[in-house]
């Protein structure tokens, strides 16, 4: 084994660097699915937003399809969907991304996870990224799914995102606390 | 078909920990709850997958990609090294993403404000995408020490940072290379947040004479270990 190289902060100063431009928007013309925004604040351990921070997401297409070689469906991928997203957040903390709703993932050989978002979360202050998921608050399969399952009854509603019926797309919205009582479920990947 | 689910994981003992004090934002953003255990499904053993068609003909020189009316001021240097998994395995198309300072310590963010001089030929920021055997290459300056607000005082040392996208969403990593021989580096608490005193070598890059080229770019050779390897489905099907 070779051993890992260790994390660093991404620092303040990544605007120029892994923004390109463009990232916080999913979607063309020919992706197949639902559009939806995604947004959020995230928030320190004294309530205040964070200002730069770097979200980066990744999801399945409208079909529960990831667009990687190791996605037994991958020959039948939405070929206009990558699934990768990326938003810094600006003097509100907000994050922002238009997208699609992802479809169904499996679990297991016999059992589906409910639709849902994997999220990295990137900050000036973080040594290491944090792991966590975004799901979706009209999604009846949340009941069942493993990985929410899997958490406190009480945490679990910090992974799931509100929607809220716009007049042009739906909105989801999910805050991302860093700490304190109401901090968000992160992941020991 | 039966997906392999074992992935290797982030280890603890060489990552930094959320919190830690020396570098006081750590305080109030590090997470303090217990991680919680996530299980390897497709959506962690898959990731983003990037192709040629993503990369400019200049994004891997940085020497190159901005200039506006001549060349960027600063010591010309070459860097390059491999992304391996920690199988010790190649990763080939992986993005790597590199950002700067200039060769006086500052960067183009508007929310810079050392007082020393922009460069109008020097964005500071390139991509690359690795080889079939793992390695990538690019051309740029030397970055300069910048001070921070940090404690008293406080500089970092010369870095650049490194953005890596492995085979999977759980090997992402994103980190700092430094350079070999840094007075800074002992001062540093970013640096040294890193448990352990290997891990923290591991990000010093090694002057290499092989890598420079006469008349033009001295060079350094810095390799990159992800973790997340594991077999692919693909493998277990001939297995």
């Amino acid at each position: 084994m070779a051993e890992q190289s260790p994390s660093q902060t991404v620092g303040p100063f990544f605007e120029y660097g892994p923004i390109y431009g463009g990232e916080d928007i999913l979607v063309n013309e020919q992706t197949s699915g639902e559009r939806i925004r995604i947004t959020g604040r995230v928030i320190d351990g004294e309530g205040a937003p964070v200002v730069d921070a770097l979200i980066e997401i990744w999801q399945a297409d409208a079909n529960g399809i990831y667009n990687h070689p190791a996605d037994p469906g991958f020959a039948n991928v939405d070929a206009h969907f990558r699934g990768f997203g990326r938003s810094e957040t600006v003097n509100d903390g907000m994050f922002f991304f238009k997208t699609i709703k992802p479809g169904a993932v499996a679990f297991d050989d016999s059992t589906l996870q409910a639709p849902h978002i994997n999220v990295h979360v990137f900050a000036r202050g973080m040594l290491i990224h944090a792991h966590t998921r975004l799901y979706f608050s009209d999604e009846a399969a949340n009941d069942h799914d493993p990985v929410l399952y899997s958490i406190e009854g009480g945490r679990r509603k910090t992974l799931i995102a509100q929607r809220e019926n716009g007049p042009d797309l739906s909105t989801y919205r999910l805050d991302i606390v860093l700490q304190g009582d109401n901090e968000t479920v992160f992941f020991n990947p | 078909m039966t997906l392999v689910k074992k992935l290797s994981s982030l280890n603890w003992d060489i990552h930094p920990p959320y919190i830690y004090p020396p570098y006081k934002s750590t305080v109030r953003r590090g997470p303090q709850k217990p991680l919680i255990p996530l299980p390897y499904t497709l959506s962690e053993l898959t990731g983003p997958v990037y192709g040629d068609d993503d990369i400019g003909p200049l994004d891997n020189d940085l020497t190159r990609n901005a200039v506006k009316n001549g060349e960027p001021i600063g010591e010309r240097i070459i860097v390059t090294g491999r992304v391996l998994d920690d199988n010790n395995r190649p990763v080939p198309n992986a993005l790597v993403e590199v950002w700067q300072a200039n060769a006086c310590g500052r960067y183009i963010h508007k929310g810079d404000q050392h007082d020393a001089p922009l460069d109008p030929n020097f964005r500071g920021s390139g991509r690359v995408l690795t080889d079939k055997n793992g390695e990538y290459r690019f051309t740029t300056i030397k970055p300069g020490a910048y001070p921070w607000g940090n404690h008293h005082n406080a500089w970092r040392p010369a870095h650049i940072h490194f953005s890596i996208f492995g085979t999977n969403f759980i090997s992402r990593l994103v980190t700092q290379m430094y350079f070999p021989g840094d007075p800074l580096l002992a001062l540093d608490p970013i640096y040294n947040s890193i448990p352990d005193e290997a891990g923290r070598n591991r990000l010093i890059s090694i002057y290499d004479h092989d890598i420079t080229e006469p008349v033009w770019a001295l060079g350094y050779r810095f390799d990159i270990v992800l973790c997340g390897s594991h077999m692919t489905p693909f493998e277990t099907r001939e297995a």
